[in-house]
Protein backbone atom coordinates (compact mmCIF):
# COMPACT_ATOMS: atom_id res chain seq x y z
CA UNK A 1 0.00 0.00 0.00
CA UNK A 2 2.85 2.22 0.85
CA UNK A 3 4.83 1.66 -2.45
CA UNK A 4 1.35 1.96 -4.44
CA UNK A 5 1.10 5.85 -2.88
CA UNK A 6 4.93 6.31 -2.93
CA UNK A 7 4.80 5.85 -6.91
CA UNK A 8 1.11 7.81 -6.85
CA UNK A 9 2.28 10.68 -5.93
CA UNK A 10 4.92 11.76 -8.14
CA UNK A 11 2.73 10.86 -10.99
CA UNK A 12 0.10 12.90 -9.27
CA UNK A 13 2.71 15.87 -9.76
CA UNK A 14 4.00 15.02 -12.98
CA UNK A 15 0.45 15.00 -13.97
CA UNK A 16 -0.32 18.49 -12.86
CA UNK A 17 2.80 19.95 -14.48
CA UNK A 18 1.12 18.22 -17.20
CA UNK A 19 -1.80 19.49 -17.11
CA UNK A 20 -0.26 23.40 -16.15
CA UNK A 21 1.91 23.04 -19.30
CA UNK A 22 -1.57 22.29 -21.69
CA UNK A 23 -3.24 25.32 -20.22
CA UNK A 24 -0.01 27.07 -20.80
CA UNK A 25 -0.54 26.11 -24.40
CA UNK A 26 -4.01 26.68 -24.73
CA UNK A 27 -3.48 30.25 -23.52
CA UNK A 28 -0.57 30.98 -25.90
CA UNK A 29 -1.03 29.47 -29.17
CA UNK A 30 2.42 29.43 -30.09
CA UNK A 31 3.67 27.32 -27.34
CA UNK A 32 2.88 23.48 -28.70
CA UNK A 33 1.09 21.38 -26.30
CA UNK A 34 2.41 17.94 -24.88
CA UNK A 35 0.78 16.13 -27.12
CA UNK A 36 1.97 18.28 -29.94
CA UNK A 37 5.34 18.09 -28.26
CA UNK A 38 5.57 15.19 -28.26
CA UNK A 39 4.50 13.82 -31.69
CA UNK A 40 7.00 16.36 -33.62
CA UNK A 41 9.84 15.10 -30.93
CA UNK A 42 8.80 11.34 -31.22
CA UNK A 43 11.68 11.22 -34.27
CA UNK A 44 14.27 12.42 -31.94
CA UNK A 45 13.43 9.86 -29.02
CA UNK A 46 12.72 6.74 -30.80
CA UNK A 47 15.87 6.88 -32.66
CA UNK A 48 17.67 8.40 -30.44
CA UNK A 49 21.30 7.68 -31.61
CA UNK A 50 20.48 8.51 -35.69
CA UNK A 51 22.07 11.03 -36.92
CA UNK A 52 20.76 12.55 -40.05
CA UNK A 53 22.87 15.22 -40.51
CA UNK A 54 25.16 17.79 -38.57
CA UNK A 55 21.59 19.90 -37.70
CA UNK A 56 19.24 16.85 -36.84
CA UNK A 57 20.28 14.23 -34.59
CA UNK A 58 18.66 11.65 -31.96
CA UNK A 59 18.27 13.52 -28.58
CA UNK A 60 20.96 10.88 -27.15
CA UNK A 61 23.43 11.55 -29.25
CA UNK A 62 22.96 15.38 -28.91
CA UNK A 63 23.26 15.11 -25.04
CA UNK A 64 26.62 12.83 -25.48
CA UNK A 65 28.34 16.17 -27.43
CA UNK A 66 27.36 18.09 -24.49
CA UNK A 67 28.16 15.22 -22.17
CA UNK A 68 31.62 14.72 -23.23
CA UNK A 69 32.17 18.33 -23.20
CA UNK A 70 30.55 19.00 -19.13
CA UNK A 71 32.99 16.21 -18.70
CA UNK A 72 36.26 17.65 -20.11
CA UNK A 73 35.44 21.13 -18.64
CA UNK A 74 34.38 19.55 -15.05
CA UNK A 75 37.63 17.65 -14.85
CA UNK A 76 39.60 20.87 -16.09
CA UNK A 77 38.00 22.58 -13.47
CA UNK A 78 38.18 19.72 -10.36
CA UNK A 79 41.65 19.23 -11.60
CA UNK A 80 42.57 23.23 -10.63
CA UNK A 81 39.85 23.44 -7.98
CA UNK A 82 40.70 20.17 -5.69
CA UNK A 83 44.56 21.59 -5.17
CA UNK A 84 43.69 25.41 -4.55
CA UNK A 85 41.17 23.90 -2.13
CA UNK A 86 43.80 21.77 -0.68
CA UNK A 87 45.73 24.52 -0.10
CA UNK A 88 43.59 27.46 1.08
CA UNK A 89 42.41 24.32 3.69
CA UNK A 90 45.82 24.49 4.71
CA UNK A 91 47.25 27.62 4.97
CA UNK A 92 45.19 30.42 6.73
CA UNK A 93 48.15 33.27 4.46
CA UNK A 94 46.41 31.60 1.30
CA UNK A 95 42.96 32.34 2.29
CA UNK A 96 43.73 35.68 3.76
CA UNK A 97 45.25 36.46 0.47
CA UNK A 98 42.80 34.87 -1.95
CA UNK A 99 39.47 34.86 -0.32
CA UNK A 100 38.46 38.37 -1.63
CA UNK A 101 39.38 37.63 -5.20
CA UNK A 102 37.49 34.33 -5.18
CA UNK A 103 34.24 36.20 -3.48
CA UNK A 104 34.32 38.27 -6.60
CA UNK A 105 35.05 35.70 -9.16
CA UNK A 106 32.39 33.02 -7.87
CA UNK A 107 29.16 35.01 -8.91
CA UNK A 108 30.28 35.80 -12.22
CA UNK A 109 27.60 33.89 -14.66
CA UNK A 110 28.97 31.81 -17.27
CA UNK A 111 27.74 33.97 -19.89
CA UNK A 112 30.05 36.98 -19.02
CA UNK A 113 33.14 34.39 -18.98
CA UNK A 114 32.09 32.69 -22.19
CA UNK A 115 33.23 36.18 -24.53
CA UNK A 116 36.87 36.25 -22.35
CA UNK A 117 37.02 33.23 -23.61
CA UNK A 118 36.72 33.25 -27.08
CA UNK A 119 39.08 36.24 -26.95
CA UNK A 120 41.88 34.45 -24.93
CA UNK A 121 41.51 31.13 -26.97
CA UNK A 122 39.98 32.56 -30.07
CA UNK A 123 38.11 29.27 -31.14
CA UNK A 124 34.64 28.31 -29.45
CA UNK A 125 35.27 24.72 -27.92
CA UNK A 126 38.42 25.50 -25.53
CA UNK A 127 36.33 28.82 -24.96
CA UNK A 128 33.53 26.83 -23.58
CA UNK A 129 35.79 24.70 -21.49
CA UNK A 130 36.90 27.54 -20.03
CA UNK A 131 33.91 28.83 -19.04
CA UNK A 132 32.58 25.76 -17.60
CA UNK A 133 35.69 25.16 -15.71
CA UNK A 134 36.40 28.29 -14.31
CA UNK A 135 32.42 28.66 -13.35
CA UNK A 136 31.78 25.00 -11.67
CA UNK A 137 35.38 24.97 -10.23
CA UNK A 138 34.23 27.38 -6.61
CA UNK A 139 32.16 24.52 -5.03
CA UNK A 140 34.73 22.13 -4.91
CA UNK A 141 37.40 24.69 -3.92
CA UNK A 142 35.30 25.80 -1.31
CA UNK A 143 34.02 22.24 0.03
CA UNK A 144 38.06 20.55 0.09
CA UNK A 145 38.85 23.82 2.08
CA UNK A 146 36.61 23.31 4.76
CA UNK A 147 36.82 19.72 4.44
CA UNK A 148 40.70 19.74 5.59
CA UNK A 149 39.75 22.83 8.52
CA UNK A 150 37.38 20.01 9.60
CA UNK A 151 39.43 17.72 10.21
CA UNK A 152 39.76 16.66 13.76
CA UNK A 153 42.28 17.86 16.72
CA UNK A 154 42.26 13.63 16.93
CA UNK A 155 43.78 13.26 13.65
CA UNK A 156 46.54 16.27 13.68
CA UNK A 157 47.68 14.50 16.86
CA UNK A 158 47.96 11.22 15.32
CA UNK A 159 50.31 12.84 12.36
CA UNK A 160 52.36 14.78 15.49
CA UNK A 161 52.84 11.56 17.54
CA UNK A 162 53.99 9.17 14.79
CA UNK A 163 56.08 12.28 13.21
CA UNK A 164 54.83 11.44 10.17
CA UNK A 165 56.22 13.37 6.91
CA UNK A 166 54.15 16.26 5.19
CA UNK A 167 53.50 13.66 2.16
CA UNK A 168 52.37 10.87 4.56
CA UNK A 169 50.38 12.72 6.61
CA UNK A 170 48.74 14.26 3.10
CA UNK A 171 47.88 10.95 1.81
CA UNK A 172 47.04 8.86 5.01
CA UNK A 173 45.25 11.64 7.06
CA UNK A 174 44.29 15.04 5.12
CA UNK A 175 43.18 13.26 1.69
CA UNK A 176 40.48 10.66 3.06
CA UNK A 177 39.63 12.63 6.23
CA UNK A 178 38.60 15.45 2.96
CA UNK A 179 37.14 12.78 0.64
CA UNK A 180 33.77 12.98 1.56
CA UNK A 181 33.48 17.02 1.67
CA UNK A 182 35.50 16.82 -1.88
CA UNK A 183 32.76 14.73 -3.12
CA UNK A 184 30.26 17.18 -2.42
CA UNK A 185 32.01 19.74 -3.87
CA UNK A 186 32.35 17.27 -6.94
CA UNK A 187 28.13 16.75 -6.82
CA UNK A 188 27.66 20.47 -6.87
CA UNK A 189 30.32 21.39 -9.32
CA UNK A 190 28.87 18.96 -11.53
CA UNK A 191 25.38 20.65 -11.55
CA UNK A 192 26.81 24.06 -12.47
CA UNK A 193 28.88 22.82 -15.03
CA UNK A 194 25.67 20.99 -16.84
CA UNK A 195 24.08 24.68 -16.07
CA UNK A 196 26.96 26.31 -18.09
CA UNK A 197 26.85 23.65 -20.93
CA UNK A 198 23.31 25.40 -21.99
CA UNK A 199 24.52 28.45 -21.93
CA UNK A 200 27.92 28.35 -23.95
CA UNK A 201 26.55 26.17 -26.73
CA UNK A 202 24.05 28.84 -27.33
CA UNK A 203 26.04 31.60 -27.54
CA UNK A 204 28.53 29.18 -29.49
CA UNK A 205 26.47 27.29 -31.35
CA UNK A 206 28.38 23.94 -31.20
CA UNK A 207 26.40 20.47 -31.59
CA UNK A 208 24.79 19.68 -28.32
CA UNK A 209 21.59 19.82 -26.46
CA UNK A 210 21.88 23.64 -26.06
CA UNK A 211 22.84 24.39 -29.44
CA UNK A 212 20.17 21.91 -30.78
CA UNK A 213 17.71 24.28 -28.72
CA UNK A 214 19.33 27.57 -29.92
CA UNK A 215 18.81 26.23 -33.39
CA UNK A 216 15.22 25.17 -33.36
CA UNK A 217 14.00 28.72 -31.88
CA UNK A 218 15.68 30.08 -35.11
CA UNK A 219 14.26 27.57 -37.11
CA UNK A 220 10.36 28.39 -35.31
CA UNK A 221 10.65 24.31 -34.13
CA UNK A 222 8.75 25.48 -30.56
CA UNK A 223 8.36 21.64 -29.76
CA UNK A 224 12.16 20.76 -30.19
CA UNK A 225 12.68 23.81 -27.89
CA UNK A 226 10.58 22.07 -24.73
CA UNK A 227 11.93 18.38 -26.29
CA UNK A 228 15.50 19.93 -25.65
CA UNK A 229 14.65 21.56 -21.98
CA UNK A 230 13.03 18.05 -20.62
CA UNK A 231 16.31 16.60 -21.80
CA UNK A 232 18.31 19.03 -19.83
CA UNK A 233 16.74 18.52 -16.96
CA UNK A 234 16.57 14.61 -16.87
CA UNK A 235 20.08 14.14 -17.87
CA UNK A 236 20.96 16.72 -14.89
CA UNK A 237 19.15 14.67 -12.55
CA UNK A 238 20.44 11.62 -13.29
CA UNK A 239 24.16 12.96 -13.36
CA UNK A 240 22.76 14.41 -9.95
CA UNK A 241 21.93 11.12 -8.67
CA UNK A 242 24.74 9.48 -10.17
CA UNK A 243 26.88 11.39 -8.00
CA UNK A 244 25.05 10.73 -4.88
CA UNK A 245 25.20 7.50 -5.08
CA UNK A 246 29.37 7.54 -5.32
CA UNK A 247 29.36 9.80 -2.30
CA UNK A 248 26.94 7.91 -0.34
CA UNK A 249 29.34 4.83 -0.98
CA UNK A 250 32.43 6.74 -0.13
CA UNK A 251 30.72 8.47 3.25
CA UNK A 252 29.83 4.18 4.03
CA UNK A 253 32.82 2.94 3.43
CA UNK B 1 70.70 13.48 36.39
CA UNK B 2 67.11 11.73 36.15
CA UNK B 3 66.20 10.24 32.48
CA UNK B 4 63.28 12.58 32.55
CA UNK B 5 64.06 15.98 34.18
CA UNK B 6 61.12 18.97 34.17
CA UNK B 7 62.56 22.34 35.82
CA UNK B 8 60.67 25.42 36.15
CA UNK B 9 57.86 25.10 33.60
CA UNK B 10 54.75 27.38 33.13
CA UNK B 11 52.32 27.38 30.88
CA UNK B 12 49.53 29.89 29.93
CA UNK B 13 46.81 30.19 27.40
CA UNK B 14 45.44 33.77 25.97
CA UNK B 15 41.49 33.89 26.56
CA UNK B 16 38.88 36.29 26.23
CA UNK B 17 38.63 36.96 29.58
CA UNK B 18 42.27 37.14 29.69
CA UNK B 19 45.42 35.13 30.10
CA UNK B 20 45.03 31.61 31.90
CA UNK B 21 48.07 30.56 33.62
CA UNK B 22 47.68 26.96 33.34
CA UNK B 23 50.83 25.28 35.00
CA UNK B 24 53.17 26.97 36.98
CA UNK B 25 56.86 26.36 38.16
CA UNK B 26 56.05 22.60 37.96
CA UNK B 27 59.26 20.47 39.03
CA UNK B 28 59.66 16.57 38.10
CA UNK B 29 61.99 13.86 38.03
CA UNK B 30 61.40 10.29 36.42
CA UNK B 31 64.20 7.69 36.29
CA UNK B 32 64.67 5.42 33.57
CA UNK B 33 62.28 2.77 33.52
CA UNK B 34 59.79 4.29 36.02
CA UNK B 35 56.36 4.46 35.68
CA UNK B 36 54.81 7.81 37.16
CA UNK B 37 51.34 8.43 37.53
CA UNK B 38 50.00 12.43 38.03
CA UNK B 39 46.95 12.31 39.11
CA UNK B 40 44.51 15.03 39.74
CA UNK B 41 40.73 16.33 38.97
CA UNK B 42 39.30 17.42 35.77
CA UNK B 43 40.58 20.95 34.26
CA UNK B 44 43.78 20.56 36.66
CA UNK B 45 46.07 21.02 33.51
CA UNK B 46 47.05 17.66 33.44
CA UNK B 47 46.88 16.95 29.77
CA UNK B 48 48.44 20.23 28.99
CA UNK B 49 51.74 18.89 30.98
CA UNK B 50 51.86 15.80 29.45
CA UNK B 51 51.36 18.15 25.96
CA UNK B 52 54.83 19.41 27.61
CA UNK B 53 56.64 16.49 28.46
CA UNK B 54 55.92 15.12 25.18
CA UNK B 55 57.28 18.06 23.03
CA UNK B 56 53.47 18.36 21.15
CA UNK B 57 53.64 21.62 22.97
CA UNK B 58 56.03 24.48 23.92
CA UNK B 59 56.45 25.84 27.46
CA UNK B 60 56.33 29.11 28.10
CA UNK B 61 59.11 28.93 30.37
CA UNK B 62 61.08 26.28 32.14
CA UNK B 63 62.79 23.43 29.90
CA UNK B 64 61.84 19.13 30.09
CA UNK B 65 65.19 17.36 29.48
CA UNK B 66 64.84 13.60 28.43
CA UNK B 67 67.59 11.40 28.28
CA UNK B 68 70.07 14.67 28.63
CA UNK B 69 68.53 16.26 25.46
CA UNK B 70 66.48 19.33 26.12
CA UNK B 71 62.97 18.38 24.33
CA UNK B 72 61.82 20.55 21.79
CA UNK B 73 59.55 18.63 19.49
CA UNK B 74 58.12 14.78 19.34
CA UNK B 75 60.74 12.36 19.94
CA UNK B 76 61.27 9.19 17.42
CA UNK B 77 61.67 6.81 20.55
CA UNK B 78 58.38 8.16 22.03
CA UNK B 79 55.21 6.93 22.23
CA UNK B 80 51.64 8.52 22.75
CA UNK B 81 48.00 6.78 24.33
CA UNK B 82 45.31 9.73 24.08
CA UNK B 83 41.85 8.95 25.56
CA UNK B 84 39.53 8.75 22.85
CA UNK B 85 41.63 6.46 20.89
CA UNK B 86 43.00 8.48 17.90
CA UNK B 87 42.51 5.98 15.71
CA UNK B 88 41.91 7.06 11.48
CA UNK B 89 38.46 5.81 10.96
CA UNK B 90 39.49 4.55 7.19
CA UNK B 91 41.90 2.58 8.51
CA UNK B 92 41.85 -1.24 9.72
CA UNK B 93 43.47 -2.15 12.70
CA UNK B 94 46.26 -3.17 10.98
CA UNK B 95 46.57 -0.40 9.09
CA UNK B 96 46.58 2.09 11.60
CA UNK B 97 49.03 -0.18 14.23
CA UNK B 98 51.27 -0.38 11.11
CA UNK B 99 51.22 3.72 10.42
CA UNK B 100 53.22 3.50 13.71
CA UNK B 101 55.69 1.07 12.93
CA UNK B 102 56.87 2.56 9.07
CA UNK B 103 56.77 6.18 10.83
CA UNK B 104 59.08 4.32 13.67
CA UNK B 105 60.88 1.86 11.87
CA UNK B 106 61.28 3.33 8.16
CA UNK B 107 64.22 1.32 7.15
CA UNK B 108 62.16 -2.19 7.36
CA UNK B 109 60.78 -4.10 4.94
CA UNK B 110 56.64 -3.81 4.13
CA UNK B 111 57.01 -7.25 5.41
CA UNK B 112 58.80 -6.50 8.35
CA UNK B 113 56.64 -3.70 9.13
CA UNK B 114 53.41 -5.95 8.82
CA UNK B 115 54.96 -8.78 10.74
CA UNK B 116 55.37 -6.17 13.48
CA UNK B 117 52.36 -4.54 13.89
CA UNK B 118 50.48 -7.83 13.51
CA UNK B 119 52.52 -9.52 16.76
CA UNK B 120 51.88 -5.68 18.21
CA UNK B 121 48.21 -6.61 17.65
CA UNK B 122 48.24 -10.24 18.84
CA UNK B 123 49.93 -9.11 22.07
CA UNK B 124 46.77 -7.32 22.84
CA UNK B 125 44.48 -10.55 22.16
CA UNK B 126 43.70 -8.86 18.78
CA UNK B 127 45.25 -11.12 16.61
CA UNK B 128 41.14 -12.16 14.97
CA UNK B 129 40.61 -8.72 14.65
CA UNK B 130 43.78 -7.14 12.49
CA UNK B 131 41.28 -6.43 9.54
CA UNK B 132 38.45 -4.74 11.12
CA UNK B 133 38.19 -0.79 10.99
CA UNK B 134 37.89 1.30 14.41
CA UNK B 135 34.03 1.72 14.16
CA UNK B 136 33.27 -1.96 13.79
CA UNK B 137 35.56 -2.41 17.45
CA UNK B 138 34.43 -1.84 20.49
CA UNK B 139 35.92 1.01 23.11
CA UNK B 140 37.96 -1.08 24.78
CA UNK B 141 39.44 -2.59 21.44
CA UNK B 142 39.93 0.80 19.97
CA UNK B 143 41.86 1.39 23.03
CA UNK B 144 43.74 -2.12 22.57
CA UNK B 145 44.82 -1.09 19.30
CA UNK B 146 45.59 2.36 20.00
CA UNK B 147 47.96 0.28 22.63
CA UNK B 148 49.30 -1.95 19.96
CA UNK B 149 49.76 0.94 18.52
CA UNK B 150 52.16 2.99 20.52
CA UNK B 151 53.85 -0.43 21.64
CA UNK B 152 54.77 -1.51 17.99
CA UNK B 153 57.02 1.41 17.87
CA UNK B 154 59.07 -0.12 20.73
CA UNK B 155 59.31 3.13 22.69
CA UNK B 156 61.46 3.85 25.60
CA UNK B 157 59.18 6.74 26.85
CA UNK B 158 55.52 6.50 26.80
CA UNK B 159 52.92 8.87 27.61
CA UNK B 160 49.60 7.98 28.49
CA UNK B 161 46.70 10.58 28.68
CA UNK B 162 43.45 9.14 30.47
CA UNK B 163 44.35 5.89 28.72
CA UNK B 164 41.23 4.26 30.34
CA UNK B 165 38.95 7.11 30.84
CA UNK B 166 36.48 6.27 28.34
CA UNK B 167 36.05 2.93 28.89
CA UNK B 168 33.57 1.17 31.49
CA UNK B 169 34.34 0.22 34.93
CA UNK B 170 34.71 -3.78 33.83
CA UNK B 171 36.80 -3.09 30.51
CA UNK B 172 38.91 -0.83 32.16
CA UNK B 173 39.98 -3.50 34.29
CA UNK B 174 40.92 -5.29 32.22
CA UNK B 175 42.94 -2.71 29.92
CA UNK B 176 44.62 -1.97 32.80
CA UNK B 177 46.01 -5.67 33.40
CA UNK B 178 46.97 -5.80 29.95
CA UNK B 179 48.82 -2.67 29.99
CA UNK B 180 50.69 -3.74 33.19
CA UNK B 181 51.64 -6.81 31.12
CA UNK B 182 52.86 -5.05 28.02
CA UNK B 183 55.24 -2.90 30.26
CA UNK B 184 56.57 -5.61 32.02
CA UNK B 185 56.85 -7.92 28.60
CA UNK B 186 59.64 -5.89 27.25
CA UNK B 187 63.24 -6.93 26.74
CA UNK B 188 64.13 -2.82 28.03
CA UNK B 189 62.32 -1.24 30.39
CA UNK B 190 59.66 1.96 28.89
CA UNK B 191 59.87 5.12 31.15
CA UNK B 192 56.05 6.32 31.70
CA UNK B 193 54.07 8.96 32.11
CA UNK B 194 50.65 7.81 32.70
CA UNK B 195 47.79 11.13 33.28
CA UNK B 196 44.59 10.14 35.03
CA UNK B 197 42.27 10.88 37.66
CA UNK B 198 41.89 7.42 39.22
CA UNK B 199 43.82 6.61 42.13
CA UNK B 200 43.16 3.30 42.13
CA UNK B 201 44.51 3.03 38.33
CA UNK B 202 47.72 5.23 39.80
CA UNK B 203 48.21 2.33 42.36
CA UNK B 204 47.27 -0.24 40.28
CA UNK B 205 50.55 0.15 37.63
CA UNK B 206 52.65 3.30 39.01
CA UNK B 207 55.76 3.32 40.89
CA UNK B 208 54.93 6.49 41.85
CA UNK B 209 52.39 8.73 42.44
CA UNK B 210 52.42 12.69 42.15
CA UNK B 211 49.43 14.41 42.58
CA UNK B 212 48.69 17.55 41.00
CA UNK B 213 48.00 20.54 43.41
CA UNK B 214 45.57 23.59 43.12
CA UNK B 215 45.21 24.33 39.78
CA UNK B 216 44.74 26.54 37.68
CA UNK B 217 48.06 27.28 37.59
CA UNK B 218 48.62 24.09 38.83
CA UNK B 219 51.93 23.16 40.65
CA UNK B 220 52.93 19.43 41.57
CA UNK B 221 52.30 17.82 44.95
CA UNK B 222 55.28 15.83 47.00
CA UNK B 223 55.10 12.67 44.87
CA UNK B 224 54.36 9.05 46.68
CA UNK B 225 55.92 5.94 46.56
CA UNK B 226 54.09 2.81 45.53
CA UNK B 227 56.27 0.06 47.03
CA UNK B 228 53.67 -3.15 45.80
CA UNK B 229 55.44 -6.24 44.34
CA UNK B 230 54.32 -7.20 40.64
CA UNK B 231 52.06 -8.65 39.41
CA UNK B 232 49.55 -6.67 41.13
CA UNK B 233 45.48 -6.95 41.16
CA UNK B 234 42.68 -4.48 42.16
CA UNK B 235 41.40 -7.22 44.59
CA UNK B 236 44.75 -7.58 46.26
CA UNK B 237 45.00 -3.76 46.36
CA UNK B 238 41.79 -3.51 48.27
CA UNK B 239 43.15 -4.92 51.63
CA UNK B 240 46.69 -4.16 51.35
CA UNK B 241 48.06 -2.04 53.92
CA UNK B 242 50.91 -0.70 51.42
CA UNK B 243 47.51 0.21 49.11
CA UNK B 244 45.66 1.60 51.93
CA UNK B 245 48.41 4.07 52.99
CA UNK B 246 49.45 5.55 49.66
CA UNK B 247 45.44 5.63 48.62
CA UNK B 248 44.95 8.07 51.68
CA UNK B 249 47.86 9.90 51.08
CA UNK B 250 47.13 10.91 47.59
CA UNK B 251 43.55 11.60 48.47
CA UNK B 252 44.65 13.58 51.31
CA UNK B 253 47.23 15.66 48.95
CA UNK B 254 44.41 16.28 46.21
CA UNK B 255 41.83 17.27 48.65
CA UNK B 256 43.74 19.82 50.43
CA UNK B 257 44.89 21.37 47.01
CA UNK B 258 40.97 21.40 45.91
CA UNK B 259 39.91 22.85 49.73
CA UNK B 260 42.62 25.35 49.19
CA UNK B 261 40.98 26.41 45.35
CA UNK B 262 37.49 26.28 46.59
CA UNK B 263 37.77 28.53 49.73
CA UNK B 264 38.46 31.74 48.23
CA UNK B 265 35.34 30.80 46.16
CA UNK B 266 32.61 29.95 49.22
CA UNK B 267 34.06 33.27 51.16
CA UNK B 268 33.18 35.18 47.65
CA UNK B 269 29.58 33.80 47.63
CA UNK B 270 28.14 35.33 50.20
CA UNK B 271 28.89 38.77 48.61
CA UNK B 272 27.76 38.42 45.20
CA UNK B 273 24.34 37.34 46.89
CA UNK B 274 24.29 40.33 48.99
CA UNK B 275 25.22 43.00 45.93
CA UNK B 276 22.41 40.84 43.72
CA UNK B 277 19.68 41.13 46.27
CA UNK B 278 19.20 45.22 46.14
CA UNK B 279 19.16 45.14 42.84
CA UNK B 280 16.15 42.55 42.58
CA UNK B 281 14.41 44.32 45.25
CA UNK B 282 13.09 47.19 42.90
CA UNK B 283 11.54 44.70 40.65
CA UNK B 284 8.01 43.46 42.33
CA UNK B 285 7.87 47.11 44.15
Amino acid sequence: MKRVINLLLPLCGIGMALAAWWAASVAVPDLPSPVRTWEESKLYVLEPLAYRGESDQGILLLAYYSLMRVARGFLLGIAIATPLGFLLGVSATLTRMFDPIMQVLRPISPLAWLPLGLVLFQKSEPAALFAIAVCSMWPTVINTMMGVRAIPQDYWNVAKVLRLSRTTTFIKIIVPATLPYMFTGYRLSLGIAWLVIVASEMLTGTPGVGGFLWQEYNSLVYAHILLAIITIGVVGFALDRLMGVAEARLRAS
Amino acid sequence: MAFLEVRNLSKSFPTPAGVRHVLKDVQLDVEYGEFVSLVGAMGSGKSTLLSLLAGLTSPDTGTVVLDGKPVTGVRSDAAFVFQNYSLLPWFSALENVRLGVQAAFPGASADEQKRRATEALERVGLGNALDRKPRQLSGGMRQRVSLARAFATEPRVLFLDEPFGALDALTRDALQQDLAQLCAGRDRPVTTVMITNSVEEAILLSDRIVPIVSGPPASLGASIPVELARPRTLAQLAHDEQATHARAHVVASLTASLQRRSRPLSAGAPKALSAAEPAKAPGPA
